[in-house]
């Protein structure tokens, strides 16, 4: 569709920018909710995996039989009992069940279903697996080092360069402009390397799902996910079944943060449930969600970056090497198309290397690849700015990208709002408030591209006048709430009228996963265009009743109304009164929408962080935080709250604390939330929210996603505060206790 | 596995003798059944203490306070007598896990779990606590720095718990105070952790000290050059960087996961000064 096609309107809202109680809110406070692990079948059997002890092992040979003979034992699959993977989906079967090598410590070798999870366990000790213990790799400049411990071989595209170890899967390039020209032109150049750890999604809801099957291949699956029509497809391609033989169901979700937009034990469950018959849950625990599952990438990157000392940014050029654990695909793309995309640069360029090591999967995790990118362009400008003795802001509005600017990855911007978000930022108190003894105050930047994507959406009208939404992405962020507004706002009934339900497979065609900010703006549209379709139908009806031409009957206010030459002949007919006589003059009223949305507008938020930092330990602690974005039009003012202080409760997590400890023997050393430290809430203050509406020209409300963009900001907002504070240039994540008063220690001797 | 919960100490005894069962003490279970979970403890049978009645309950007696092994740490925080006699070892036990777990976790457990970095350990030596221990040879009652051999390790023979942690009567013109180091505000693990002891004469003169530092070594420390430091001292500048560096000393630390060795030894020091001084302070309120 046309960028002009849907022209935000300019009417006032009466339901959208209102804050309704989430419907979600009570099944979820007395625990009716039914998560992933509540659900159970008659006959249900317990799933256990048995996973890899090693980082990169050769499997010589798994032996089954004595776990398939323990009694209780109804089925025990290797990788044997799945087929050859369809083209492109070879990884996605190995790393839910490793074929040749075990390729990280808590890859899954083997699985067992039984009667009872203690036996399942005792099955799995009963599995012998011979092993032969490879030399492995986690760091990522280390894995691209010639001589490194290879993964796979011969998979490195052609893009990569000589000179590079095996597990350099490929280079990516972005950017125009002469970056040596305007290197030339600066007053100064610093040159800075950076370093962040991996990360995980730390969702509260483990991984958990049921599967069964029948003999005659029809299967059903419930399962926590961000989105189960991918989960239909990928198992249906894995086990070799046709899609409409697998309908999907998706629980109730305790977070996801874009851990949940692929498989881990769904196939494994469904290949148990095949061969035992019977049906299968598995469950995973802590441990096996930080060993097994999907964390970020962890990042080295090199920035240059070239400023006269007015603050004008003359070239800006970094390195991206970004390891993504045991198979290619780590999200160094999207970490150097938006390194630099808030600016407006005449040099830019950005160099990306996908790197593979001993490592799990990474998966997606809000803003895949842009916080670890922001923070090394962010703190070195902020580092460039502080050497010129310039305000930080201004240097970042002095070389802000606007609507117009060509953008460092290609595209030209339309409407954008990171000018307005560093205006507000200059306003807010927060920016001129006094600081204490050892407190510092750092400010950010940041950028996320959105996304629309394949939605399915069917609004049926109930024989009483209420109204059902029925949609097909997983609720992560409130968006059965933002839909039931919508759809109350476009048909101007309450939004109390109003129940949006999300549907298994079979109700709907194919829906992109609930990824990439994209359900309010995506399933928004198609949600309107639904009520704006049953709309239609109504007002075709009351058109028959009266005997006038469709054309003449207008809907306002929640009723069809005779309009032009007709105006005032007949009283309005309400939805509920259209809707009571429904059978009479057609049959049900229903409105739907099919589209690959497009039109996404891209979001921008700026961040101020202060912390204080105990010179004598260490210690960093967030004093005041304040999140500036733009919202584009915020349907549910409270959830777009809710989302920017997520995004920066996450971005604070893996600044101060959190990481992935591997140990020399490439064994995880923090698999469980007491070593893998995300913040609790009495580490935070209260983080300030300012909502920007800069109206997105995609959507008919002006709506962009809000989920991502509030992550990207908070590694540099933080570092560049507690630089301020220590008077340190911290530059390797995360800012931990040990090093910052390493760092603070080696300042004192120097 | 079997679940038995006697109402007589006699009957635990008996329970946990009988080898073949292989049995575990569980008071509040926050550590035991966390291991078991975990797959890293699989005892035959578990042996609930909680139903004994004398073990849940705190009594003031003549030498000083009595506290029953299945006391959990909430229930110490809310009893003002012990709190104002003991702040540091109540502190500590607050300090134990979260909210939900301090209504379960117990001094008894935390100490015979015997982790290097448990709260409240630390706290109780430096409070010069004792242990009442009941098994098959009869009571004895010995300091709780005896208890911890290793890591996960006690001097308990078989057939033995502990029953009671016994505080002495608090001095006049003393106080004590426990602080830790966490990378976070709670829910957390020490990464070092300083108990400290202290009376002071009436012109504000430390006269006895005892220094316990804690996830420092592979069991509690109790260390003396450390005490000596405060000792004749006001607690002026000098005397708190010589408690520092005799903490420094006395630690004997490694690098893992939760850091360094070289940071643990400078941080022990730091966290000695601050807890002397709060030890200090409530020394002086009592005069």
């Amino acid at each position: 569709m046309a960028l002009d096609k849907n022209a935000p309107e300019t009417r006032s809202f009466k339901v959208v920018g209102s804050r309704p109680l989430r419907p979600d809110g009570i099944d979820k406070v007395t625990g009716r909710a039914r998560f992933g692990a509540d659900m159970s079948a008659p006959g249900m059997l317990i799933g256990h995996i048995l996973r890899s002890p090693h980082a990169h092992a050769r499997i010589r040979a798994i032996d089954t039989s004595k776990a398939e003979a323990l009694a209780g034992v109804k089925a025990v699959v290797t990788r044997a009992d799945f087929a050859a993977a369809p083209e492109g989906m070879e990884d996605v079967l190995d790393n839910c069940m490793a074929g040749e090598k075990a390729l990280y410590d808590g890859h899954a070798v083997a699985a067992i279903a039984a009667t009872s999870a203690a036996i399942a366990r005792q099955a799995a000790k009963l599995i012998e697996v011979d092993y032969e213990v490879l030399p492995h790799v986690t760091d990522v400049d280390a894995a691209m080092a010639p001589g490194a411990p290879a993964l796979h071989d011969g998979r490195s595209d052609e893009t990569v360069p000589d000179g590079y170890s095996a597990n350099v899967m490929s280079r990516v390039e972005y950017g125009h402009g002469d970056i040596e020209a305007g290197l030339a032109k600066a007053d100064r150049v610093l040159e800075r390397s950076y370093k962040t750890a991996a990360t995980h999604q730390g969702y509260i809801e483990p991984h958990a799902c049921l599967a069964t099957m029948g003999p005659d291949g029809q299967a059903d699956l419930w399962c926590c996910t961000q989105g189960h029509y991918m989960v239909r497809n990928t198992c249906a391609a894995l086990l070799g079944m046709d899609q409409g033989q697998l309908r999907v169901t998706a629980s109730e979700i305790g977070g996801g943060f874009g851990g949940k937009t692929t498989v881990f034990i769904e196939p494994v469950a469904l290949a148990l449930a095949r061969k035992a018959g019977r049906p299968v849950k598995i469950v995973m625990d802590r441990t096996e969600v930080l060993r097994a599952t999907g964390p970020t990438a962890s990042s080295s990157i090199d920035v240059r970056i070239g400023m006269t000392k007015d603050g004008r940014i003359t070239a800006a050029d970094a390195e991206l090497r970004y390891q993504g654990g045991a198979y290619p695909g780590s999200p160094v793309g999207m970490g150097s198309m938006s390194a630099f995309a808030p600016y407006d640069l005449e040099n830019v360029r950005t160099i990306g290397y996908d790197v593979v090591t001993n490592r799990p999967k990474q998966a997606a995790y809000r803003a895949p690849g842009a916080p670890m990118a922001a923070f090394a362009v962010e703190s070195a400008i902020d580092e460039l700015a502080k050497g010129f003795g310039l305000d930080p802001l201004d240097v970042r509005l002095k070389n802000a990208a606007r609507e117009g600017t060509r953008s460092s990855y290609g595209p030209t911007f339309p409407a954008i709002g990171l000018e307005a978000t560093l205006r507000a930022a200059k306003d807010h108190p927060h920016w001129s408030a006094p600081l204490g003894p050892n407190q510092g105050r750092g400010v950010a930047c940041g950028f996320w591209f959105n996304f629309g994507g394949d939605t399915c959406v069917t609004l049926n009208v109930t024989p009483d006048g209420t109204v059902t939404v029925t949609e097909g992405n997983p609720d992560i962020g409130g968006s059965r709430a933002s839909m039931s507004m919508m759809a109350a706002e476009e048909l101007g009934i309450p939004y109390e009228k109003v129940r949006t339900v999300i549907a298994d497979t079979g109700a709907l065609g194919q829906n992109e996963v609930t990824d990439g900010s994209r359900v309010t703006f995506a399933v928004g549209l198609a949600t309107i265009e639904a009520a704006r379709a049953a709309k239609r139908e109504m007002c075709a009806r009351v058109a028959k009743i009266w005997g006038i031409d469709e054309e003449a009957v207008i809907w306002e206010d929640g009723a069809a109304k005779p309009a032009g030459p007709n105006a005032g002949d007949y009283p309005p007919m309400t939805l509920a009164e259209i809707a009571a006589i429904a059978s009479n003059t057609g049959g049900p009223i229903a409105g739907h929408h099919e589209v690959n949305a497009e039109g996404a507008g891209v979001s921008f938020a700026t961040h101020i962080a202060d912390t204080e930092v105990d010179p004598d330990t260490g210690a960093t602690r967030i004093v005041r935080y304040t999140v500036i974005q733009d919202a584009g039009k915020a349907v549910h003012p409270a959830y777009v709250e809710g989302q920017f202080q997520g995004g920066a409760v996450q971005g604070i997590g893996w600044a101060l604390n959190e990481e992935y400890i591997y140990g020399a023997d490439g064994i995880l050393q923090n698999p469980g939330f007491l070593d893998y430290r995300i913040p609790v809430a009495s580490d935070l203050p209260m983080i300030d929210t300012v909502i920007l509406e800069i109206p997105n020209p995609g959507h008919p409300y002006g709506v962009r996603g809000v989920g991502e963009t509030s992550i990207v900001p908070p590694l540099a907002a933080v570092a560049n505060s507690v630089s301020a504070a220590t008077g340190v240039r911290m530059t390797d994540l995360p800012m931990s206790p040990p090093k910052v008063l390493a760092a603070v220690q080696g300042q004192q001797e120097g | 596995m079997k679940y038995e919960a006697p109402s007589t100490i006699d009957d635990a005894i008996a329970l946990l003798a009988d080898a073949q069962a292989a049995a575990s003490v569980l008071s509040g279970g926050t550590d035991l059944l966390v291991r078991m979970r975990a797959d890293m403890a699989a005892p035959g049978a578990i042996v609930d203490i909680k139903r004994i009645p004398a073990l849940n309950e705190i009594t003031e007696t003549a030498d000083g306070w009595r506290i029953g092994a299945a006391v959990p740490s909430a229930v110490m925080s809310e009893h003002d007598g012990l709190a104002r006699d003991w702040p540091g070892v109540v502190e500590a036990a607050a300090l134990i896990g979260s909210t939900q777990v301090q209504g379960r976790a117990t001094l008894a457990g935390n100490l015979c779990n015997a982790s290097p970095a448990a709260d409240s350990v630390p706290a109780m030596v430096a409070a010069s606590a004792k242990v009442e221990i009941a098994g098959p040879g009869g009571t004895r009652t010995v300091p709780v720095e005896e208890i911890p051999t290793g890591p996960g390790k006690t001097s308990l023979a078989a057939g033995e718990f502990v029953t009671a942690i016994l505080l002495p009567k608090r001095a006049a013109l003393s106080g004590d105070a426990y602080l830790r180091f966490i990378p976070r505000t709670e829910m957390d693990i020490a990464v070092a952790g300083c108990g400290i002891a202290l009376s002071l004469d009436d012109t504000g003169t430390c006269q006895s000290a005892r220094v316990a530092l804690g996830a420092v070594g592979p069991t509690v420390i109790l260390a003396a050059d450390a005490a000596s430091a405060l000792i004749g001292t006001k607690l002026d500048d000098a005397a708190l960087e010589a408690l520092a560096a005799a903490c420094s000393a006395a630690a004997t630390p490694i690098d893992d996961k939760r850091g360094t060795a070289a940071y643990r030894k400078h941080v022990i020091g730091v966290l000695a000064k601050r807890a002397a001084k709060i030890a200090y302070a409530r020394a002086g309120e009592t005069a």
